[in-house]
């Protein structure tokens, strides 16, 4: 390297954290040095909350070191990282609204007199610390007084003088807007140039080069590589972080194009959107057809989906569906157009852990039904072994808590749940994220299945060659608005990442 | 500035004291005799138990917690002294000290069983509550009387006050357990705590503060001022019984949410309690000068003052937050998704979504 190197204040070598079933980091490295800000990058489930919970102490790691200044820590709760010089903020300001400003900073170690907290003298450190911070405010008034954005810095604010080594910022921009985020970097380089080192997570590329000196890409739990900001084009991070060379040819094969999706379609969205979620998209979903959604973690992609299911409600733009403009106030509007929606999280949105596949796998049909009809007790074992069956679900019966399947399982479980409804539309949010690479195969070519008998689907999916594998259409999204639709044979990986990267001016960062 | 003096911690408290003056009002212009220290002195005497489990009460509170064992707790303080000093000969000092001791310690298992077990104040409480009355009743089901001569001698110990009435001790008791109680909670280290903890225990954990050690503090502290408040009723009483204090709890509970303390936690005062307390004996007093009404009618006032204060304090919430900040409440999500995307975490992250500039 051509310039001179900062000492390195942390080195984390080959973190590993074991959970059930899945191991969320992998042997991943993490060098931090003094006065550099160090972008933290990677999509959902990359391992990033895994690898701050490991520094910070909210979890204990099961193989690796944490070295901070010479000395290997191994911290057991916040108390012991914020000892080593470790201080966390989170974007879910983790302050106290109903204590004041000042009891906020000083919690715990609040100046005392005659064994009573000395509250003048707290109140006048909290306002000279935050002066230092750029906040001219009342530190005697309740946080809760305050905009997010001046929580956050006092957060910041705490967190240094509590410990002025590592500061960890787990999507401090998320919820700011442009100016509040100006403000924060000019915090954030002061910080720096005072010799901190800054672990900066986002979302926002932009703000990534705006901001940061060096970048760590992380991807199913391991590391995919170090750079220094400035070396590293936006395509290639792009390419880093969905696993994909551009340039390499796809392993998936594409099926060649049909006539599938030219007709009427059978829904419609026309500038749909909803002010603050998501801009307005256009988007056609075919019988018989697949529309796929690229983009990265926050670009838009889920809520898209929001939207077409009624979860969120449009505030703009207009919903056809067999032609006629519907307006969707619910999921329950959703599902009694034909609609199934099978979301991200499995484990928070969509499975009900306690119960068993069967229970599972009935609920959506029921619902449909109304409570009132309910299925009997043999109807319900008829459709459940039906699904595990025609879908190849693993498990020695139907009764076994749904919680106890591996993760393809559980999404094929989830697919059985709309699929006995029969949908029309089937809305698939990441449907093979948190699913070992070889179930992967299986869910695609079940997917394929279903388009080939008819059903029109709409798959949002980080898998780029997956996308790219089995969509007749490509809805590629960024910053929370549509960037780009490809169509046919312009659908490859590469393309999509291209069209994700592109260099757009947008209001995240400047 | 108005915003300050009329935020949702001050406002109840106001809305508290408002509601003592016009109830005082309203009583010394029916009753001039009621504005004397004559009855102030009574009314401070009759409801000191009261204000020292609402001392208690009000730290718990404010906690996060709840505390339904305050009332057998104290029914059992009053039956073991008066076996103590009846039974064992024990001098009464020597009995007060252990029966404090040992409030304290059942507190402090009542707090770490809620830490260890994650379960509900409610149900630990609610346990204990049956655990302490019934031992209560084993050491005796009937009323034992204290006629040690040390007893009538502090039980008689007050200062006169102008105008016929008397401070006792007990009721000085009362006032400087509020004083102490408030002291502890405003002034301290410890106070910041029981306020972090009640505000939000996670962030509390996140931020350093030993939740545990916090929690049992403060149950342990509970229950010594149910000690106490046994001790003070048995003085009141000169005797002891098991079935004393059934139901006090819920008056305790009362007092304190009246008193401004949201039962939500992390807002909240001793100060507040102490009128709520007396709005309670002063209803009592009404009523009793009053002589044609059922006594019972002080529930039924209480229960509707509560539940007036319960609504105000709703609505002063929900006004501040529709009003008040927009952040990033807790539970904000990351990225919105159907769980979170309910009317309130929407609106508790605007600006999730970056504008896009042109």
């Amino acid at each position: 390297m051509p310039q001179t190197e900062t000492p390195v204040v942390l080195a984390a070598r080959g973190l590993t954290r074991q959970y059930p079933g899945v191991r969320a980091l992998d042997g991943v490295d993490l060098t931090l040095r003094a006065g550099e800000i160090h972008a933290l990058l990677g999509e959902n489930g990359a391992g990033k909350s895994t690898l701050i919970n490991l520094l910070t102490g909210a979890q204990r790691r099961d193989g690796g070191t944490i070295i901070v200044d010479g000395m290997e820590i191994d911290p057991d709760g916040p108390g012991g990282a914020v000892r080593a010089g470790i201080a966390a903020v989170y974007q879910e300001i983790t302050l106290l609204p109903n204590l004041s400003v000042a009891q906020n900073l000083y919690l715990g170690r609040e100046p005392t007199r005659w064994g009573l907290v000395h509250r003048a003298a707290m109140n006048r450190d909290a306002g000279a610390l935050l002066r230092r911070f750029g906040l001219a405010i009342d530190a005697s008034r309740p946080l809760s007084d305050f905009s997010t954005a001046v929580q956050q810095l006092i957060a910041i604010a705490r967190a240094v003088d509590l410990s002025a080594k590592v500061l960890i910022l787990d999507e401090p921009t998320a919820s700011l807007d442009t100016a509040e985020v100006q403000a924060l970097f000019t915090l954030l380089r002061t910080l720096r140039d005072q010799g901190l080192a800054i672990v900066f997570v986002t979302h926002f590329l932009d703000q990534v080069y705006a901001l940061t000196d060096r970048i760590t890409v992380l991807r199913n739990g391991r590391l995919v590589g170090e750079r220094r900001t400035a070396d590293l084009p936006r395509l290639e991070l792009v390419s880093m972080m969905l696993g994909k060379a551009p340039t390499a040819e796809s392993h998936l094969a594409r099926r060649p194009a049909t006539s599938a999706g030219t007709g009427a379609p059978l829904v419609r969205a026309e500038g749909l959107g909803r002010r603050r979620l998501v801009g307005a998209f256009d988007a056609d979903l075919h019988a018989g057809a697949v529309l796929g959604a690229a983009g990265l973690l926050g670009s838009g992609r889920t809520e898209t989906a929001l939207l077409l299911f009624g979860v969120e409600t449009a505030d703009q733009g207009q919903l056809m569906v067999d032609g006629k403009p519907v307006t969707l106030r619910s999921p329950r509007d959703a599902i009694r157009l034909g609609f199934g929606f099978c979301p991200e999280d499995r484990k928070l949105d969509g499975i009900v852990a306690g119960l068993s596949i069967r229970e599972n796998i009935v609920l959506a049909l029921q619902a449909k039904r109304g409570w009132w009809r309910r299925l009997s007790s043999a109807q319900q074992h008829e459709l459940a072994d039906r699904y595990i069956k025609l879908l190849d679900i693993r498990t020695p019966d139907a009764e076994k808590p749904i919680q106890l399947l591996s993760g393809g399982n559980q999404q094929k479980a989830l697919l059985a749940r709309w699929l006995a409804t029969d949908p029309r539309l089937l809305i698939l949010d990441e449907p093979t994220r948190g699913i070992d690479v070889g179930a992967h195969a299986e869910i695609v070519r079940l997917l394929e299945d279903l388009r080939d008998r008819g059903m029109a689907l709409y798959v949002i999916s980080s898998e780029i060659e997956e996308v790219a594998a089995y969509s007749d259409r490509v809805l590629v999204m960024r910053d929370r608005a549509p960037v780009g639709l490809l169509e046919g044979d312009s659908i490859t990986p590469a393309a999509i990442v291209n069209a994700i990267a592109a260099e757009h001016h947008t209001g995240g960062a400047a | 500035m108005m915003g300050r003096l009329l935020n949702t911690r001050t406002l109840p408290l106001l809305a508290t004291v408002v509601v003592f003056v016009l109830i005082y009002a309203v009583c010394a212009a029916q009753y001039p005799a009621m504005l004397g220290l004559r009855v102030l002195g009574n009314l401070l005497t009759d409801n000191a138990f009261l204000g020292i489990l609402a001392v208690g009460m009000t730290v718990v509170v404010v906690a996060g917690g709840i505390d339904l064992s305050v009332g057998a707790v104290m029914g059992l303080t009053t039956v073991a002294l008066a076996r103590l000093i009846e039974g064992a000969g024990l001098p009464p000092l020597a009995a007060f000290a252990l029966v404090l001791a040992g409030g304290a310690l059942f507190g402090a298992g009542i707090g770490a069983a809620i830490h260890v077990l994650k379960a509900p104040a409610f149900i630990v409480t609610l346990t204990a509550m049956f655990l302490a009355r019934g031992c209560a009743l084993l050491i005796s089901t009937d009323s034992i009387p204290i006629h040690t001569a040390g007893y009538d001698a502090l039980a008689g110990a007050g200062l006169a006050l102008p105008g016929g009435g008397r401070l006792t001790l007990v009721a000085g008791i009362m006032l400087l357990t509020f004083i102490g109680g408030g002291i502890l909670l405003h002034g301290t280290r410890f106070g910041a705590r029981v306020f972090a903890l009640g505000g939000n225990a996670h962030f509390a954990q996140l931020m350093g503060i030993n939740t545990r050690s916090t929690t049992i503090l403060v149950h342990a502290f509970c229950s010594l001022m149910a000690a106490l408040a046994g001790i003070v009723f048995s003085l009141y009483t000169r005797s002891g019984y098991a079935l004393t204090g059934t139901g006090v709890e819920l008056d305790a509970i009362a007092a304190v949410v009246i008193g401004g303390t949201l039962l939500t936690g992390g807002v909240g005062g001793v100060a507040g309690s102490f009128i709520g307390v007396l709005i309670q004996g002063l209803i009592l007093t009404w009523i009793t000068f009053d002589g044609t009404l059922s006594s019972w009618w002080t529930k039924i006032a209480i229960g509707a003052l509560l539940f007036v204060f319960i609504a105000v304090q709703r609505l002063i919430l929900l006004a501040s937050t529709r009003y008040g900040r927009s952040g990033a409440g807790p539970g904000a999500p990351t990225t919105p998704h159907p769980a979170a995307s309910t009317p309130v975490a929407r609106s508790s992250a605007p600006g999730a979504a970056a504008p896009s500039a042109p």
